[in-house]
């Protein structure tokens, strides 16, 4: 963690710089890509630049695309500071929505003062319980996490299905079932007239809290310990079992809240397609910043702005959404293909 | 349970199982030699997408086959090239190649949506010909999925090849000593892992769907790599496996289409409640038998 303010820009700058090049690799090749492929990926490019930074409601959009990411980027980058793979985020996400759905349907007669705050915490324990699952399995040594965290994150999106095409089916919802709208005082508030909303106060104030346990606690340093070498860390007495399933539950109430944000704020209600794989995205993302409180923020926003192209190619290219995983897998390689020794999430 | 209703849910559970056994050799061929692939789901994507683009084109599923068995390899070896070469980070290039793989499926696929195809020829085998029931006649994958995984396990348990291969996953350092190239044994393995998950992703758009779909694979990539727990990284245990897997996936559609009052979501959940019970009950036996240095880099001998 570095300390010193204008060693830490230094460091930023340098890492931006080195992105960009890296983009500019990637956004050619794909380019290239896309010509063979008969389309016109120059034009989403500018598009995307005139849509995104030419006005606010553009800018705004990318900051709502951003929201997610930041959260499940501190999902995944927190477990890692102890040596745990949580690639479960996509699942914890969804579990937090559909608790948060479950307390709006129970609670939806009372005041804002009451359902918001309720939902939140709803949302976060709903992700965290999600995570605390595949903790207590590690803590057990009976199944690695990685492998477990994959899998639950198959089963909540099938758990919300079943949910919203049974027991909460709004009777309005046609073919596309979805549970009923939320009551007014059950939507979190939106920020300057767009549709960035409270939840990327949520997002900021978890990483920044993310980098100050980190940094400034006692915490941080015996995570660091149990990072460093497990066994040295238990022999000094530090308490790994319980640092497992606290950071795992921690983690996945952080990857709850944005499922919480995303049906509170965005949709207004619980929908199946609650995600296009924000999860394994804010894996991504931490990984690449090498869970650092400032790398994930930078590296969000530029996984957001990618999101944008993808957009832009699905409306005006006919393309589907999903071909923009090109463009972000090769920046991906890139990367991995430039720095030899990965750091942490290893 | 009748006996048209049995055919059925062990025709179906053939089928589905068949490409979840391809995957989950091709994965355990590359774990022995240390490597851990989580963009086994995108390999299959694109050899489902490739396999159903070449099919389409050129009107022979056997061509089809063969371009996916293609295009899974040559994916394989860009994430062979950064773990091995490049000693990047296992897991992170595993989930990218996944994204990689659903980016480039949807783009390969994009003109084929909605395009019929006559898929893999049914094939009639003697022995089975004499039940004479058309429902237990199966595509050549199918045939050749069982006798696929015993040269597998042949390969890795009963040739020096195997045997070298094995040594890398269990310790390089070892294998270095023993004159044997670490990388180059991980290279094949990975060659051999992306051949045969692009298979697998090709029998399922080819004799499962018959379609392509975004995303069609649906997470058999992810429950192939748990099934090589479940086998404890031996092919042959591999297919009592996917035939299970196969089994609940296929007993679930049964119970569907026999108008069961159960949520098929709810019957969904099953393969993945399944895995993960299989691999709580491995982990509490203590049954692990992973190779040794499986997801470690190896970044040479001082």
């Amino acid at each position: 963690m570095q300390r010193d303010g204008a060693a830490f820009w230094r460091l930023l700058s340098a890492q931006a710089i080195g992105i960009a090049v890296v983009a500019l690799i990637a956004l050619g090749a794909f380019a290239a890509l896309l010509l063979a492929a008969g389309k016109n990926p120059l034009q989403a490019y500018v598009d995307t630049v005139v849509y995104v930074f030419g006005n606010a409601t553009g800018f705004a959009e990318l900051l709502v695309r951003m929201t997610p990411l930041v959260f499940t980027a501190v999902a995944a980058a927190l477990p890692a500071r102890i040596g745990l793979i949580n690639v479960g985020g996509e699942g914890q996400l969804y579990m937090g929505a559909w608790l948060a759905t479950a307390g709006e349907l129970a609670l939806q007669n009372h005041s804002a003062f009451v359902l918001l705050p309720a939902l939140t915490v709803l949302g976060f324990v709903g992700g965290g319980l999600w995570a605390l699952l595949p903790a207590i399995l590690r803590a057990l040594r009976l199944v690695n996490e990685t492998i477990s965290t994959l899998l639950l994150n198959y089963l909540a999106p099938l758990i919300v299905s079943y949910f919203i095409f049974g027991p909460w089916r709004s009777p309005e919802s046609s073919s596309y079932p979805e549970s009923p709208a939320f009551v007014d005082a059950a939507r979190l508030p939106t920020l300057f007239h767009s549709r960035v909303h409270a939840g990327l106060i949520y997002a900021l104030v978890c990483l920044g809290l993310y980098w100050l346990a980190l940094g400034r606690t006692r915490f941080g340093l015996q995570m660091r310990a149990i990072g460093g070498n497990v066994e040295a860390a238990r022999r000094l007495g530090i308490p790994v079992m319980s640092y497992t399933l606290v950071v795992m539950f921690i983690a996945g109430g952080v990857a709850g809240l944005a499922g919480m944000a995303e049906v509170s704020a965005i949709q207004g209600r619980l929908v199946a397609e609650l995600s296009p794989g924000y999860g394994y995205a804010g894996f991504l993302v931490a990984w690449l910043a090498g869970t650092g409180a400032g790398g994930i923020l930078v590296m969000s926003f530029l996984f957001a702005v990618l999101g944008s192209v993808g957009d832009m190619l699905q409306i005006t290219q006919n393309l589907p959404y999903a071909v923009i995983n090109i463009l972000m897998a090769g920046i991906l390689f890139i990367v991995l293909a430039r720095r030899p020794i990965g750091r942490a999430v290893s | 349970m009748n006996s048209a209703l049995l055919i059925g849910v062990v025709a179906s559970s053939v089928m589905s199982g068949t490409s979840l056994l391809y995957a989950t050799i091709g994965e355990i061929v590359g774990e022995r030699a240390g490597i851990v692939n989580l963009g086994l789901e995108g390999i299959m994507l694109i050899g489902a997408a490739t396999g159903f683009a070449a099919t389409a084109l050129t009107g022979d599923a056997y061509l089809g086959v063969a371009a996916a068995a293609l295009a899974g390899t040559a994916v394989n070896l860009i994430f062979a090239y950064l773990v091995i070469g490049r000693h990047a980070n296992q897991l992170a290039t595993g989930l990218t190649l996944m994204f990689f793989g659903l980016g480039l499926s949807a783009l390969i696929g994009r003109p084929f949506l909605g395009t019929l195809i006559a898929g893999l020829p049914k094939l009639r085998l003697l022995g089975l010909g004499i039940m004479g029931n058309p429902l237990l006649s199966f595509d050549v994958l199918v045939y050749l999925a069982v006798p696929a995984a015993v040269l597998v396990w042949w390969l890795l348990f009963r040739t020096t090849w195997g045997l070298g291969l094995r040594a890398v996953g269990e310790n390089p350092v070892a294998a270095v000593a023993a004159g044997l190239s670490p990388s180059r044994l991980q290279y094949q393995a990975l060659g051999l892992a992306g051949l045969l998950g692009g298979i697998a992703g090709a029998h399922l758009s080819l004799a499962v769907t018959m379609t392509w779909a975004e995303g069609m694979t649906a997470g058999r990539g992810f429950i192939a790599i748990a099934l090589v727990i479940f086998a404890k990284w031996n092919p042959l245990w591999a297919i009592a496996g996917a035939l299970l897997f196969g089994g609940a996936e296929s007993l679930q559609l049964q119970l569907q289409a026999a108008g069961a009052d159960v949520s098929p979501f709810i019957m969904n959940m099953v393969p993945y409640l399944l895995t993960l019970a299989v691999l709580i009950a491995w982990g509490w036996r203590r049954q692990g038998a992973a190779p040794a240095a499986l997801g470690r880099n190896f970044v040479g001998v001082e």
